[in-house]
């Protein structure tokens, strides 16, 4: 344990060197180096998709042959998902919540270093299957059975071991996340005091333990169907393949608010800073954070609606899913009622949770759409479902990311980031983002299954216009690149406080943030 | 300062055991999903897994003379079994209760013994609890020897307690290559398909 | 009924901006942006209940983007805006939890029916079982004994650019689905191999196909014409390239249709017994071979390294006879080579077999007879 040490620490700084990053258990090292992880994943993740997009610009074949194209978009899913939204996500936790909480570091802080160090090993073994014989997992990132077992590559078993490790560190990361949450609060930090993004991570953390050990287990499932004879998904033995996605959605679904909640968390710290008024309803948006969460385990079969259930259990499914729309809009409510007679600035950050609140609303609409039960007989599997979940992790969760960094970005190196280029990167993202994936909305709803390398002639123009969308906003993450680095570079030095309506415990140290904070613990009134 | 950090370290360590407990059990939870599956299946006759009775238990059973319900029968072979299989009749009509007797009709089309299982499955799922077997060349793995053709019986009670609105139950079987005869099998057709290059 | 109502309302919002010309730019592209109408009673009925849904979001997020709207307009600092000090409100909190809840309860309403019906399997005239296969599908009329694959016909040339693309660009088979207008039929769905599904928009709903397992749909068409649609779940390789074609045609047309299929299939069984001479066999077995073989082993015969073998010099294509002919009709267990004995009959086994053995660079120079094959069976 550092406690009783840091002080003597406290002048020394950051050591320096390779090992430094390497054997560190500082939370702030072991923040940057997931969110750098996150961000080089997110560059190979969007270069599979501009794979995708360039395959899909026009109709035929052009660019890669059909197998290759399924696993671009297997591999897309997989590594955006558990390469880059979620390890961006913990980055952040790793950052802020012992900053936000007024504690010197996270409550374990080698189990942190572990925790980290397991995911480039399996995200190099996840894209290192690309490379051996028979390709990579082209199964989609849902890799339901039969075609990821009896069907799929020998690289499948790779795929497996890598989901593995992803698991044991995502479930290491949320049991520090929680051990801190609950012993690491400054005197005074009662639960409800807690800044919001603590909760959402708090929340959010219990969900990753409840369901990546279901992951674990669907995919040890199929590892012995693969190798060792057993049907758990094989009807000829007596299994079932539907039994899969069961298994699949109970963990996908609340993996898919493991990626938002913690997004509405960073975006309920922006928008009352920017509005320099307090957020509305604090304690109404953590309830909404947490019957969201528990919902997420009771709505998963609303992904399985055309799976042949039984009528009873689709209207149960129904019914259930479209009641996430309650919380979702108290939230969005929440935010309005926050911004409304504010006195607001528009600096980069607040740009992002705008557009955030703005996109996610939209998805979270064509959301609520595909939980009516009937009218998902003809959205599901289609661009239309790609089209919505796009606007809530891309235009969403990634939304808020971008502005979550240009929110802390002063904090963490002391520089002021640009802000005549943070807008621009804002508003070439914004649009783009949108050339790229509301016209995707039409090409589902016209007809068009997702995950097919080649169109027939009817959706070739939205399918242009939306590939060109894609173009450009594949480099506006490059500029963005280039914004972060001439950001640590130098810049305007920052003031501790950065934001003038900032508020919380993390503002009142400097910027750069010491490599030491809050070795004492202060006090919360 | 050193109390509070023991103090500290302690409640930590309390929070990973307990979490960790609880990954574990969320990773049992996992497979315990598999037999819930069934038990969920049962009850909602979800995927169509029909019963089993015994014959003396079906003809027991009152027969509703007023009610025809129309059983349609299906076939398919997976892909990796090299069989002919076809039901010798579409479809019959039945009244709720009775015992009745249809064929399949079965070859084996390589020139080995293959042994293969059939899986059953009933559409509309509701109807699938209500649909009893006394016989069926699914209960067992069924083996034919080298080019063998057989028929396959099949003795079935629709239960009188089929909700109303149901009129046509339809059976599928389809035949997988038995499971763990796969290996030796595939070595055997792969000899035998070596053994003709030769 | 409220949700009548409320559609009704939203109806003559529509109109109004129509009427006011925000529509008209709409209108030409309505068939490639909006939802499928589809041509079945059930179709319009998902169509309806899309349109009141979307209404309704619509409503709601023009509510709440208005609201966002102004205030980042006129709450802005620039503007002089002071802070407001509220933030909490039980009563408005009650509030918009509880409309939002009532809305979802006036969508579930006709959800609710609408999903009933589309259930409604009951009281069909007729049964059709659907079989996907990686990569087509097989159509078995339950109760005409007609059995057939529909597969792809979308030249090779077409989908690699050398040829112009036509009109029907991979939404084109060689044997359609055919079924007669004014029935109820049903569709039992099944898989060969991984989970498919079978998806035509313009009846409303799409159904998976699962291996080892049945699942039901239904439809009941009442106008003549041609329906397209695709596989929609993940297949493997060729997801993309098995699409479905439905003719629905008038009562006596199918009876037509009908006994022209059973005329087939007895002139099939006619050439069976004749002996074929290499030339012949080679140019059917040419077309036979890129529907049935081409998506894996590829047209020119080469495969896909480590996933496909090639049979461009195969030990199997080159070498002898029964083996070559064992393997196409029986399959290999545990690989995608699928039995194609019991999917093709015995002229294009023997005329694709023949084929593989003297074209793709074979040139083993031996050919087998559809009654060898027969005698194989």
């Amino acid at each position: 344990m550092s406690t009783a040490t840091t002080h003597d620490e406290h002048h020394h700084g950051a050591p320096s060197g390779l090992m430094r990053w390497v054997k560190t258990t500082n939370h702030k090292d072991i923040g940057t180096l997931y969110l750098w992880f996150a961000f080089i994943m997110l560059l190979v993740g969007g270069a599979m998709a501009m794979v995708i997009r360039a395959e899909l610009f026009q109709p035929g074949m052009q660019v890669v042959d059909p197998q290759f194209f399924n696993t671009m978009t297997t591999m897309h899913g997989l590594i955006m998902v558990f390469g880059a939204i979620m390890p961006a996500m913990v980055g952040f936790a790793n950052w802020q919540i012992p900053m936000m909480i007024g504690a010197p570091d996270m409550a374990l802080p080698r189990m942190n270093n572990w925790s980290f160090w397991i995911l480039p090993f399996a995200g190099t073994m996840l894209v290192s299957t690309l490379f051996m014989e028979g390709g990579g997992p082209a199964f989609g990132w849902t890799f339901y059975a039969p075609l990821s077992t009896t069907f799929a590559p020998a690289s499948t078993d790779f795929f497996i071991f890598a989901v593995h490790m992803l698991g044991f560190s995502s479930i290491m990361g949320a049991i520090n996340i929680i051990a801190t949450v609950l012993n690491m609060r400054a005197p005074g930090m009662t639960l409800m005091k807690m800044p919001l993004f603590v909760w959402t991570w708090f929340i959010t953390a219990f969900l990753l333990i409840a369901v990546m050990p279901v992951l674990a287990g669907v995919v040890t499932m199929m590892l012995t169907d693969r190798n060792f004879g057993t049907s758990f998904f094989d009807a000829a033995g007596g299994g079932d393949p539907v039994l899969f996605q069961h298994v699949f959605w109970f963990f996908g679904h609340p993996e898919v608010y493991i990626m938002i909640l913690p997004s509405f968390g960073i975006v309920s710290e922006i928008i009352p800073t920017f509005a320099r008024k307090k957020l509305f309803g604090y304690s109404s948006m953590v309830y909404a954070t947490a019957s969201i969460a528990f919902l997420s385990f009771i709505v998963y079969a609303h992904h399985m609606f055309t799976t042949g259930m039984p009528v009873a259990g689709e209207l149960y499914f129904m019914y259930a899913t479209i009641m996430i729309a309650v919380p979702t809009a108290v939230k969005v409510f929440n935010w309005t009622a926050t911004m409304w007679r504010g006195s607001m600035t528009f600096e980069t950050p607040m740009l992002w949770a705008v557009g955030f609140v703005f996109l996610f609303t939209i998805g979270g609409f064509t959301g609520l759409m595909m939980g009516v039960a009937p009218t998902d007989m003809q959205y599901h599997d289609t661009y239309f479902i790609v089209a919505h979940f796009h606007y809530v992790l891309a235009a969403g969760a990634l939304f808020a990311i971008l502005g979550g960094v240009y929110y802390w970005i002063p904090k963490w190196t002391g520089n002021m980031y640009n802000e005549r280029l943070g807008k621009i990167h804002f508003w070439w993202s914004a649009i783009s983002i949108n050339v790229l994936f509301f016209p995707q909305h039409f090409i589902g709803l016209a007809g068009m299954p997702r995950r097919i390398p080649d169109y027939s002639l009817q959706f070739a123009d939205w399918n242009m216009i939306s590939s060109l969308g894609g173009f450009a906003f594949g480099l506006a993450q490059i500029f963005f690149l280039f914004i972060v680095i001439k950001t640590i570079k130098g810049g305007e030095k920052a003031s501790g406080q950065v934001w003038e309506g900032a508020e919380g415990l993390e503002w009142t140290v400097a910027s750069p943030a010491p490599y030491h904070t809050f070795a004492t613990a202060p006090e919360v009134k | 300062m050193t109390m509070e950090a023991d103090q500290r370290r302690q409640a930590n360590q309390r929070v990973v055991k307990r979490l960790g407990i609880a990954a574990m059990l969320m990773f049992g939870f996992g497979f315990a999903l598999v037999p819930l599956y069934d038990v969920f299946c049962d009850i909602t006759g979800l995927n169509g897994k029909t019963g089993r009775i015994e014959l003396e238990q079906a003809l027991s059973s009152t027969v509703d003379k007023d009610r025809l319900v129309t059983v349609e029968f299906l076939g398919t072979v997976h892909s990796d079994l090299p069989w002919e299989f076809k039901p010798m009749v579409r479809r019959v009509k039945v009244h709720p209760g009775e015992v009745t007797e249809v064929n399949y009709y079965a070859r084996n089309l390589t020139d080995g013994q293959v042994a293969g299982q059939a899986i059953p499955s009933v559409a509309p799922g509701q109807a699938a609890k209500y649909f009893n077997k006394t016989e069926c060349f699914c209960f067992t793995r069924q083996t034919l020897a080298a080019g063998e053709g057989k028929e396959m019986p099949l003795r079935f009670v629709v239960d009188p307690g089929l909700p109303e609105e149901v009129r046509t139950v339809s059976l599928s079987y389809t035949f997988f290559q038995a499971k763990d005869e796969v290996t030796t099998e595939t070595i055997s057709m792969e000899k035998g398909s070596l053994d003709s290059i030769l | 009924m409220f949700a009548n109502t409320l559609r009704r309302a939203l109806c003559s919002l529509w109109g109004a901006l129509v009427l006011l010309g925000a529509g008209n730019a709409f209108a030409g592209y309505s068939d490639t942006i909006n939802l499928v109408k589809g041509v079945t009673d059930i179709s319009h009925k998902v169509y309806d209940l899309h349109m009141l849904v979307f209404w309704i979001c619509v409503v709601v997020c023009v509510g709440v983007f208005a609201v966002l709207i102004y205030s980042i307009i006129y709450h802005r600092k620039s503007k002089g805006a002071k802070p407001a000090t509220f933030h909490e409100s039980t009563t408005v909190e009650i509030i918009w939890t509880t409309i939002p809840f009532l809305v979802l309860v006036v969508m579930a309403v006709p959800a609710t029916t609408t999903l009933l019906a589309l259930e409604d399997t009951r009281d069909a005239d007729m049964s059709i079982q659907v079989t996907g296969y990686q990569w087509k599908w097989k159509y078995d009329y339950l109760d005409e004994d007609i059995s057939f694959f529909s597969v792809l016909t979308t030249p090779r040339e077409q989908i690699e650019g050398s040829e112009p693309k036509s009109e029907n660009y991979l939404v084109e088979v060689d044997n359609p689905i055919v079924v007669p207008i004014n029935k109820k039929i049903r569709f039992l769905i099944t898989s060969n191999d991984v989970i498919h599904s079978w998806w035509v928009p313009a009846l409303g709903w799409k159904q998976d196909a699962v291996p080892g397992f049945i699942n039901d749909g239904w439809t009941e068409l009442s106008e003549p014409g041609t329906y397209r649609g695709k596989c929609a779940e993940l297949c493997g390789k060729d997801h993309g390239f098995m699409p479905i074609v439905l003719i629905a045609k008038t009562e006596e047309d199918y009876a037509a249709w009908v006994a022209e299929q059973k005329g087939a299939a007895e002139a099939d069984a006619a050439a069976a017994t004749q002996t074929w001479s290499m030339d012949d066999l080679i140019a059917r077995g040419e077309s036979v071979y890129n529907t049935n073989c081409a998506a894996c082993h590829q047209a020119n015969g080469a495969g896909i390294p480590g996933v496909f073998p090639a049979i461009t010099g195969s030990a199997i294509a080159t070498g002898d006879m029964a083996g070559h002919v064992d393997i196409v009709m029986n399959g290999k267990a545990g690989t995608a080579m699928q039995a194609f004995g019991a999917q093709l009959n015995d002229v294009d086994l023997a005329a694709v077999i023949t084929f593989q053995r003297n074209a793709l660079g074979n040139s083993a120079g031996d050919m087998v007879q559809p009654s060898d094959i027969a005698a194989a069976r």
